[in-house]
């Protein structure tokens, strides 16, 4: 079976290194940098934190290059996958492709360039800390169902989800993966703005009684709008919120917007509290708190062009 | 009016007492003693849009300072209460006028004598380069009403005292409504500015995607005027033209609340935001969205606190 992860930035290398442990699976990581690239390829890909591994893999910034493959794992900044995939899609034309980014929209991205999607939701988390070199910080699992509109056969979601699972990333094939991706999109759009305004880690966030309310009201707008168009959540994202703030989760994890603001990097706030603001106005249900947070995280991006 | 007090010698209060000292006698209360003793020692020098020295009294106790007819409390809106604490049982006479934004400053005044009491907001400016020397920088007015047990003439006096002193001043028969407008615009831009790192620059008037900061700024502009409505007072300026104004002015204006949270400084979230939830919820008025501003800021402050 091959594989290419496709953006092996934090998330991408979690799947492209503990699945290149495994020997029925040929990995390849097509990632923008150069020097990630080289690093790779020279030294392999090396996870340190929640689990030492280092996965030998072929990795490249040349698309071209890429082998037609069985499956395709996205892992980019959402706001990246559109050129990712347009670059990357002649080798899926056999194959699936599965999303593991943050928000919502980037399975329909996917699907106006390769035939078979999977959506995809994923709770492991970590940071590139030299090229080459990842940082894992928070294990977890994740889910994979065929894309309603454009679906891979579940087949196939199965023995994708099995090789994660025996690499090393805990992984289940559901027939609807909606439920747990809207989990997670409302876990994330209701912290991670929070953590990125204050500069707050995600247990700071969690201690401060105002700011939990405040997440507690993103929440609560995201499930009127998962609940508007019939999703299921497969939990609440509360108590999502609250494990994660526990000292030995994610208390000290900065959430990945406040690490892009720090480095004055675009955020990821239009497929999360953007995507809620959007489809809530699809569906007629008002996101007013959502939409606040949108433009003020907006806003502190645009602060850095002055 | 010939005697003042200002309490408080910051960047307002120092320029209040500057050029007040010119037409009255002034004196200084201070926090810190060694403050005090550079005002007796060195007095106090202007610069910017005005270039002179005065001499003044200054001391951190009431007590050792001459009765003043008008005390002028220009503290910052966090310590009001202290240095109002400190005048109680001082001067009974006096008529007491605090600086403070927000609204409330007065009331926090009162609950420690009977003294008479004048409203007011000020829009001037100036920067703090020591304990004796202030710059005057923006000569933009004070507007001054009357408040407990005073009437539109005695804020007509102080009015004209401060004019005739060199600074901007002009007297309203009722404040609240300039009041109101100037809350619910600094309740905004202030927080915006803050949470974003923005200047008061165009994107706050920019209302053409459904992201642009234009509609927070409404949203949070439409609920203070409701506040206002309930509160029965008719708005002097709407706060939404100020702000498309203020942004097409071209050079952009750093609220201090940016300047405050850049410089790690505790804001004034409580007197500003905090006064107009306060009044929301004494008014049963529902500020959601300011609510949401006023828990970031604080959170914010407690990052480097």
């Amino acid at each position: 079976m091959r594989i290419c992860v496709v953006g092996c930035g934090a998330v991408g290398s979690l799947f492209a290194a503990n699945l290149a442990t495994l020997d029925d699976v040929e990995v390849w990581a097509y990632d923008a940098s150069h020097e990630h690239v080289e690093a790779i390829n020279s030294d392999g890909l090396r996870l340190t934190g929640a689990g030492d591994v280092t996965g030998r893999l072929r990795a490249t910034a040349d698309p071209t290059e890429l082998p037609s493959c069985d499956f395709g794992i996205v892992a980019t900044k959402a706001m990246h996958t559109a050129s990712a995939i347009a670059a990357t899609a002649h080798a899926f034309a056999d194959g699936c492709v599965a999303t593991v980014q943050n928000g919502i929209g980037n399975e329909e991205v996917l699907a106006g360039h390769v035939e078979r999607v999977i959506r995809g939701t994923t709770f492991p988390a970590g940071k590139l800390v030299a090229p080459g070199v990842v940082q894992w910080d928070v294990k977890g699992d994740t889910t994979l169902g065929p894309f309603e509109a454009q679906p891979a056969p579940f087949a196939e979601v199965e023995r994708l989800a099995d090789a994660c699972t025996r690499g090393g990333m805990p992984t289940a094939a559901v027939r609807d993966a909606r439920g747990p991706q809207w989990r997670k999109v409302i876990f994330n759009a209701a912290t991670n703005p929070l953590g990125a305004l204050t500069g707050l880690t995600h247990g700071r966030v969690c201690e401060q009684p105002a700011l939990r309310r405040l997440a507690s009201q993103l929440v609560d707008e995201g499930k009127a709008v998962a609940d508007a168009q019939g999703i299921v959540l497969d939990s609440d994202p509360e108590e999502l919120i609250d494990y994660a703030a526990r000292p030995d989760v994610a208390y000290e994890h900065k959430a990945s917007m406040l690490q892009d603001v720090e480095a004055r990097r675009q955020t990821e706030v239009d497929y999360l509290n953007g995507g809620i603001a959007e489809f809530g106005q699809r569906f007629g249900v008002p996101t007013p708190t959502h939409m606040s947070i949108w433009a003020l995280v907006k806003g502190v991006e645009a602060s850095w062009q002055q | 009016v010939k005697s003042i007090c200002v309490a408080g010698a910051g960047v307002i209060g120092s320029l209040f007492a500057a050029h007040l000292a010119r037409v009255a006698e002034v004196s200084a209360l201070t926090r810190r003693e060694e403050h005090a003793r550079a005002l007796r020692e060195q007095g106090l020098r202007v610069s910017g849009r005005a270039e002179f020295d005065v001499h003044l009294a200054a001391s951190t106790a009431p007590s050792e300072l001459p009765e003043p007819e008008l005390v002028i409390v220009a503290c910052k809106a966090g310590d009001l209460d202290d240095v109002a604490a400190r005048l109680e049982g001082h001067w009974p006479d006096a008529i007491v006028m605090p600086v403070q934004n927000g609204i409330g400053a007065d009331e926090i005044v009162a609950r420690h004598g009977d003294w008479r009491l004048l409203v007011s907001v000020t829009f001037m400016s100036g920067t703090r380069h020591e304990d004796t020397h202030v710059q005057y920088v923006l000569d933009t007015a004070t507007w001054i009403g009357p408040g407990r047990g005073t009437t539109p003439a005695d804020a007509q006096a102080v009015a004209e005292l401060i004019a005739s002193s060199g600074l901007k001043a002009e007297a309203f028969d009722d404040l609240r409504p300039a009041q109101w407008s100037k809350l619910i615009f600094n309740a905004t831009v202030n927080t915006v500015a803050a949470l974003t790192g923005l200047p008061h620059d165009p994107h706050f008037a920019a209302l053409g995607r459904p992201d642009d900061l234009g509609h927070l700024v409404q949203g949070l502009m439409d609920e203070g005027k409701a506040v206002a409505r309930a509160a029965g007072v008719e708005l002097w300026e709407d706060p939404w033209e100020m702000n498309v104004l203020a942004t097409q002015r071209g050079s952009a204006h750093y609220p201090s609340m940016l300047e405050d949270v850049e410089a790690r400084r505790p804001t004034e979230i409580d007197m500003i935001t905090g006064s107009l939830v306060r009044e929301a919820h004494r008014l049963g008025v529902p500020v959601p969205l300011h609510e949401t501003m006023e828990r970031l800021i604080k959170a914010k402050e407690d990052t480097y606190r």
